[in-house]
């Protein structure tokens, strides 16, 4: 039974269609990476799909739930985190997370063993007792996180989670998640990000003003977007040609090289790092100088180009 | 007790005692809402005081009633500063998404406000005191008159909400939560008697419920007489019904009022 359900939802703001007739479908247990630029509607979506907002037309049900009809019951098996920190300056850590316990209508001696293993959970409890308003950046968002889960929810909704984390801090809520979901809990998370997508999500749906635009794993939307390509530069313009040559038998699709002669870079779609020893071992034997070789991994903004046709215009989408 | 009753209780005890830690951080802001009707009641003794004349009573002891209702409506005040804040920090949003009551955020706001305003009234009374007010009645009069005065204060609050969660930001909240307030506290008997006014005004402060509420106070602690409060107008001879009266009002107008636009609110 699938957990999220979203059908032709629309919300306008003015002129501003936000949401253009988005449907979605989250199976129980799984990960939806909701991937677009700024302005797409991904907030929008969220703060549907966690009653916060009526949408002018549309179905939604959450864990089975018509979230229209019924706002309140969803409101007690879901757990939000906002795109920003909504948490209190004044209070410490722990009282926060104790008020928001409370508020889930746990018993208050109950609500303070959560919030113990909530802040050690996420690496806060040398902060506990301190006022939020001396937290860094990530730590607030690391807080809000904890806020999110209080009560264990089934469903768990995640507006760009890690935007503003250290690499590190990073990492540990991407396996705070995934142990969620091992627990059988099922998650929706916007990002900006396609890394973080690929490493969380098990769909990925590409919202561009207000509608998905494209669903897949990230495998299917990489295949689509073209995957991983080599750059390559070299020293010496005349070796060229014997670069192609080598670089064909590398290559998974030799129909997609560009060349460019005036920087003497060729770029090719390939399969993985592998590809990347395997030139630099080649070229080697074949005594091809080489000034720079990467392996560049398809961008946010890629995935856009290759889906749309225009790149992800950052800010706009009257 | 039923259950919807018992959620509210417990939510809005929760977001009390959120509410009750921040004025413990912030002290100043008890503080500072304890200097304003210091200076009031300084200001008006020392100085308006000498020149302005009641009848049959000393200007202080009339003065007292008045900067109590005074106080505690601007003190109501800082319910509309309260949540605009809470809104601008998207908390409202937050706790919109949580299993609890809707009234709770309101009733834990105006509840914090209520005793902000007790703490400031226990000030005045001493500030009072010092001065030289008297109170002429028996405890249970006066014990009433400081229940009413909370009523009211708690009453003024809910107006207070609305506006917080009506405007768009703090600022504008810190403005327009207190400027309607010096028409309506000055346009009253809280600190001159109304006979000297024009015929209109004096109609407009009779009617007020700084009046009602002020008069109430003055009978209820033996600080009238008849010159003051003739017995021949209605709002005088009955200001302890009306003062009760405009406080039942202000309730079932505004804690509905003010639970619609909690639900809209974030939705903006
Ligand atoms: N409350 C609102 N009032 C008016 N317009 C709004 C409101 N909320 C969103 N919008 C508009 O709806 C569109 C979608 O906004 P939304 O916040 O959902 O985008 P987003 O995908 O979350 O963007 P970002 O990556 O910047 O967070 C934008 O054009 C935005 O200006
Ligand atoms: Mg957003």
């Amino acid at each position: 039974m699938p957990a999220i359900v979203t059908e032709g939802v629309v919300k306008t703001f003015g002129k501003v269609r936000a949401l253009d007739g988005l449907d979605l479908e989250v199976d129980e247990g799984t990960v939806l990476g909701l991937l677009g630029p700024n302005g797409a509607g991904k907030t929008t979506a969220l703060r549907v799909l966690t009653t916060l907002l009526k949408p002018d037309s549309g179905r939604v049900s959450v864990a089975g739930i018509d979230a229209l009809a019924r706002p309140d019951e969803v409101r007690r098996v879901i757990g939000v985190s906002g795109q920003h920190a909504a948490i209190d300056e004044y209070l410490t850590g722990r009282e926060n997370l104790v008020m928001f316990a409370e508020l889930y209508q746990l018993p208050r001696h109950k609500a303070r063993a959560r919030a113990d293993e909530l802040l050690e959970q996420f690496a806060l409890e040398e902060a506990a007792d301190r006022p939020v308003r001396g937290y860094s950046g990530g730590m607030r968002r690391r807080l809000d996180l904890a806020g999110a889960i209080v009560s264990r929810p089934k469903v768990l909704f995640l507006d760009e989670p890690t935007t503003g984390l250290d690499p590190r801090s990073r990492n540990d809520l991407w396996s705070v998640i995934d142990d969620l979901v091992h627990l059988g809990t099922t998650v929706l998370l916007t990002t900006q990000y396609l890394e973080e997508a690929d490493e969380l999500a098990h769909q990925i749906v590409v919202v561009d003003h207000g509608k998905a635009i494209e669903r897949g794993t990230s495998d299917q939307l990489k295949a689509r977007v073209g995957g991983e390509s080599l750059r390559v530069v070299l020293a010496q313009l005349n070796q060229l040609d014997a670069a192609v040559a080598i670089l064909r038998r590398i290559t998974t699709d030799p129909s997609n090289f560009v060349v460019d002669a005036r920087l003497r870079s060729i770029n090719l779609p390939v399969g993985g790092i592998d590809a990347l020893t395997e030139a630099v071992s080649r070229f080697r034997a074949a005594d091809i100088e080489l000034l720079d070789i990467a392996l560049q991994r398809p961008s946010l903004d890629d995935v856009f180009l290759a889906l749309t046709g225009h790149t992800a215009d950052h800010g706009a989408a009257q | 007790m039923n259950a919807d009753v018992r959620a509210i209780v417990h939510d809005g005890l929760v977001v009390t005692r959120r509410n009750l830690l921040r004025m413990k951080r912030v002290p100043d802001v008890v503080v500072f809402a304890a200097i304003q009707p210091l200076m009031f009641v300084l200001l008006f003794a020392y100085v308006f005081g000498s020149a302005i004349k009641v009848p049959g009573i000393s200007y202080r002891e009339f003065l007292m009633a008045g900067v109590f209702t005074q106080t505690v409506a601007f003190g109501s005040a800082s319910t509309s500063v309260g949540l605009a804040e809470d809104l601008q920090r998207g908390i409202i949003e937050r706790f919109r998404s949580l299993p609890m009551s809707r009234a709770a955020v309101l009733i834990g706001r105006t509840s914090a406000d209520l005793l902000n305003n007790l703490v400031v009234t226990i000030v005045l009374i001493g500030t009072g005191l010092l001065v030289g007010w008297r109170m002429r009645s028996g405890l249970f009069d006066a014990a009433s008159g400081f229940v009413l005065l909370l009523v009211f204060a708690y009453a003024m609050s809910w107006i207070s909400a609305f506006i917080g969660l009506s405007v768009r930001s703090v600022e504008v909240a810190q403005s327009a939560g207190f400027i309607w307030l010096f028409p309506v506290t000055f346009v009253s008997n809280a600190f001159v008697p109304t006979a000297g006014m024009p015929t209109g005004l004096r109609k407009i402060a009779e009617w007020n419920p700084i009046s009602a509420v002020t008069t109430a106070l003055r009978k209820l602690f033996g600080n009238t007489n008849d010159q003051i409060a003739p017995m021949n107008r209605w709002p005088e001879r009955h200001a302890i019904a009306l003062a009760v009266m405009w406080c039942v009002l202000i309730l079932v107008t505004f804690v509905p009022l003010s639970v619609r636009r909690y639900r809209v609110a974030a939705t903006r």
